[in-house]
C-alpha cells in the first residue's frame, strides 16, 4: 500500500494528511513550485487523487495523470470533480455524505438565528462600548416563520427537521416533489421564494443550478425576506445579490459559500444584514475526522479491492 | 386619553388600571395598546407631582401594570390599598418586591408565555455560535483575513453534547425541545423534578454541571439562586465547558466565571445577561470563544405584540371576573393555552 501514489491537491486538514502519509505514498501538490512541475516528474505514480471543494479533479488534471484510478473527494459535494471524464475512463471517485449532514444543516440554522437576531452585530456593539451609551435595536424572531428549501436531499432534510422544532412552516423546492413528506411542494423556485421570509439553498451544484438564485428569485423574496447559501457559491448570482442587498431589495443574507473563495465582495463587510462565514458548514473537529476516516476506509477498500464505501462512480 | 375607535365604550366605562412605567419607546407601544381597552393611568400624563397623582388615583386601582424592569417597591405599593392583580410585563420578577405582594395577597402574573420562544432561540444561538464560532469566523471574514490566513479554525459539533438545564420552566423547556431536535442530549436542574418532562433530572447544579458539557442558565433571580453558577460549578462542566446565560446577570459569578475564561478553565460562554448592566467585564472583549449581547433576547415585534396581548387578556379575564384558562391566547406557540393557566401564578412559583 505504501507504493500506491496518491496526490493530494492543498491542504485540507492536518489529521488527513498524516493517516494518507502512514499508509500510501503521498505527493502533496503544494510542495512542488508548479502544477507542470509535478506532473513532469510524478504523473506516471499517481493512483489516486484526493481533492475537496478548493481544488478537485478536472478534466486537465485527470488527463495529465495515465495512471489515475480513483478520486476522492473530502467533501460531499463533485462539483470539482470532471464526472464525465472519470466516467469515459473508468475512473472511480468517492465523496464523504452522510458524516457532515448534521453539521451542515446546524451551520444553516446557526446562519439563520444569528442572522435574525443579530447576534454578530449585537456582540460588535457589546464590544465596542457602544450599549453603556443607549439600547441595541429590534431583531427578528425565528420561531414560527416560514422556511423554503431549495434541494431535500439529506442537508435539506435535516435542515426542515431542525426548523420543525422551531414550530416554522416548511415548503420545499426541487427536481420533483418528495414521496414521504408533509412539506408543501413547490414546483417553481421563485414562487418558493414568494412565500418563505427564508429561503435555504442546499441543492448539489449542477449545470441546471447554477445561478438558482437570480435576480427575479431575489426579488420574490423581496425586503422582508432572507437568504441562506450553504451549498455552494455558484448557486447564487453573487454581484444580484449583493446589489440587491445594498439596495434594501432584500432583507439580509447568511452565506457560508461564495463564487471566487476566499474573495468576498468587501461592500458586503459594513452590512448589518448579513453573516458571513468562510465555508465552514462540516468544520468540526469532530466531522472533520469522521470524514477523514471515510476517505481513507474508501482508498483502503479499493487497494484491498473490497467493496466502496461511498462510491459515486 | 384614548380616542381608538375599537372600543365602544365611553371613557368613564373603561376600566382604570395604573401603568408603572421609567420613560421609553417599548413602554410607549404597550400603553398604547393598553389605552385601547382600558383607562390607563399614568402620572407622566398629568401636570400634577406624582404624590399629588397619586393621591388623587391611585386608591380605587385594582389593577397594576409594570412596564418591564422598572422597580417596582414595597413602598410604592403601599399607595395602592385595592390593588388585587399586579401585572409583569417581563419573565423574570426580580425587580418587584414579591414578598410584599405575598404577603398582601396581591396575584402576580408574568410574561414568560409571551417571551419564551424567543429567549428559547436567542440561547439556542448564543450556544451555536460559541461551539460553532460564527460571530468570530464573521469577524474574520469582514477583516479581509480569509484570503490571507486560510482555513478558519474548526468548531465542535453539536449533536452528543450533553446541555444541562438550570431552571426547566416555560423557557427552559422550549430551549431543551430545540436543542434536543439539534442532537442534544438534555438533563436538568430544578427545584422540583418535572412529572411531565422525559430529560433527566439532577438534584444541584453542581451534579448537573458534573455531568454536561454545558449549562444553560433560565431560572429565576433570587436570595436562593444568587450566584448559583459559581467557580466549583463551572469547574465541574471542565475545560472544554460552555455557560450560556439568559436569565440574570447575578445567576452567575461573573469575576470567577471572567477568571476561569481567561485562564482557559472554562471553554466559552455566550451571555445576554451581565451582573452590572450595561457595563460587561473588558476581559471578554479580546475572547473569540464568548458571545456577548446586550439583554436583548424578548427585543422583537413578535415578542412586544405577544406580551401586550397577553397582558390585554390577563386584564379582560380579570375584571371579567373569569377563569384565565378559558382564555384563547394569540401567538405562535403552540402550548399557549397550558401555559396561559401557568400566567396567572402565584408569587413564589411565578417563572419556574
Amino acid at each position: 500500500m505504501d507504493q500506491f501514489g496518491v496526490l493530494m491537491t492543498c491542504p485540507m486538514f492536518p489529521y488527513l494528511e498524516q493517516e494518507l502519509d502512514r499508509r500510501f505514498k503521498l505527493f502533496r501538490l503544494w510542495d512542488f513550485p508548479s502544477k507542470s512541475e509535478f506532473l513532469g516528474h510524478h504523473s506516471g505514480s499517481v493512483r489516486a487523487v484526493v481533492g475537496d471543494t478548493k481544488v478537485g479533479a478536472d478534466s486537465e488534471l485527470i488527463e495529465a495523470l495515465p495512471r489515475l484510478e480513483i478520486v476522492s473527494s473530502y467533501s460531499v459535494g463533485l462539483d470539482r470533480i470532471d464526472l464525465e471524464k472519470c466516467k469515459e475512463r473508468g475512473i472511480r471517485v468517492t465523496n464523504t455524505p452522510d458524516v457532515l449532514t448534521e453539521d451542515v444543516a446546524d451551520a444553516a440554522i446557526a446562519l439563520i438565528l444569528t442572522l435574525l437576531r443579530k447576534v454578530c452585530v449585537a456582540d460588535a456593539f457589546v464590544r465596542s462600548g457602544k450599549w453603556m451609551s443607549g439600547d441595541f435595536e429590534v431583531a427578528s424572531k425565528f420561531s414560527g416563520k416560514s422556511v423554503g428549501i431549495i434541494g431535500l436531499g439529506r442537508i435539506g432534510s435535516a435542515i426542515a427537521k431542525r426548523a420543525e422544532a422551531f414550530n416554522c412552516l416548511i415548503s420545499y423546492h426541487s427536481r420533483s416533489p418528495k414521496p414521504h413528506t408533509t412539506y408543501r411542494y413547490y414546483s417553481s423556485v421563485v414562487d418558493l421564494a414568494r412565500n418563505s421570509q427564508i429561503l435555504v439553498v442546499s441543492c448539489s451544484l449542477t449545470e441546471e443550478t447554477r445561478h438558482i438564485i437570480n435576480r427575479e428569485v431575489i426579488d420574490a423574496l423581496g425586503p422582508k425576506g432572507v437568504l441562506i447559501n450553504i451549498g455552494r457559491g455558484a448557486h447564487v448570482d453573487e454581484p444580484e445579490l449583493v446589489s440587491a442587498l445594498l439596495e434594501g431589495r432584500i432583507g439580509g443574507a447568511g452565506l457560508d459559500v461564495f463564487e471566487k473563495e476566499p474573495e468576498v465582495a468587501e461592500e458586503l463587510f459594513e452590512l448589518e444584514n448579513v453573516v458571513l462565514l468562510p465555508h465552514v458548514g462540516s468544520d468540526t473537529e469532530e466531522t472533520s475526522k469522521a470524514m477523514a476516516d471515510l476517505l481513507i476506509g474508501n482508498l483502503e477498500a479499493y487497494f484491498l479491492k473490497k467493496p466502496l464505501l461511498t462510491a459515486v462512480i | 386619553m384614548s380616542d381608538n375607535s375599537t372600543c365602544s365604550s365611553p371613557m368613564e366605562e373603561l376600566h382604570p388600571i395604573f401603568l408603572h412605567h421609567l420613560p421609553s419607546s417599548f413602554s410607549v407601544l404597550l400603553k398604547t395598546r393598553l389605552q385601547a381597552h382600558f383607562h390607563v393611568l399614568d402620572p407622566c400624563d398629568s401636570a400634577e407631582p406624582v404624590s399629588s397623582f397619586l393621591a388623587s388615583h391611585a386608591h380605587s386601582v385594582r389593577a397594576l401594570v409594570c412596564a418591564f424592569l422598572t422597580p417596582l417597591t414595597a413602598e410604592t405599593l403601599e399607595l395602592f390599598p385595592s390593588l388585587h392583580l399586579l401585572v409583569g410585563t417581563s419573565s423574570g420578577l426580580d425587580h418587584v418586591d414579591l414578598d410584599y405582594c405575598r404577603r398582601r395577597g396581591i396575584t402576580v402574573t408574568n410574561a414568560s408565555v409571551a417571551f419564551a420562544e424567543d429567549v428559547a432561540d436567542h440561547a439556542v444561538t448564543l450556544l451555536i455560535d460559541v461551539l460553532r464560532r460564527i460571530s468570530a469566523a464573521d469577524r474574520f471574514v469582514r477583516s479581509g483575513s480569509w484570503p490571507v490566513k486560510g482555513d478558519y479554525p474548526l468548531g465542535s459539533k453539536l449533536r452528543g453534547r450533553r446541555v444541562g438545564i438550570v431552571g426547566l420552566g416555560t423557557i427552559g423547556f422550549q430551549t431543551a425541545k430545540r436543542l434536543a431536535s439539534l442532537g442534544c442530549i438534555i438533563s436538568y436542574t430544578s427545584r422540583s423534578k418535572k412529572p411531565s418532562a422525559s430529560f433527566a433530572y439532577y438534584p444541584d447544579v453542581l451534579e448537573l454541571a458534573s455531568n454536561s458539557d454545558v449549562l444553560i442558565v433560565c431560572c429565576s433571580l433570587t436570595q436562593e439562586t444568587y450566584h448559583i453558577i459559581n467557580q466549583e460549578v463551572m469547574r465541574a462542566l471542565g475545560k472544554r465547558g460552555v455557560v450560556v446565560n439568559v436569565g440574570r446577570g447575578p445567576l452567575i459569578d461573573e469575576a470567577g466565571m471572567v477568571e476561569l475564561l481567561v485562564q482557559g478553565d472554562l471553554g466559552g460562554a455566550g451571555l445576554d445577561v451581565f451582573e452590572h448592566e450595561p457595563k460587561v467585564p473588558k476581559e471578554l472583549f479580546g475572547l473569540d470563544n464568548v458571545v456577548l449581547s446586550p439583554h436583548c433576547a424578548v427585543i422583537t415585534p413578535e415578542s412586544f405584540q405577544a406580551v401586550q396581548d397577553l397582558t390585554v387578556n390577563n386584564l379582560i379575564a380579570f375584571f371579567a371576573n373569569k377563569p384565565l384558562e378559558e382564555l384563547a391566547v394569540l401567538g405562535t406557540c403552540s402550548r399557549a393555552a397550558t401555559a396561559l393557566e401557568r400566567a396567572l401564578m402565584l408569587v413564589g412559583s411565578a417563572t419556574e
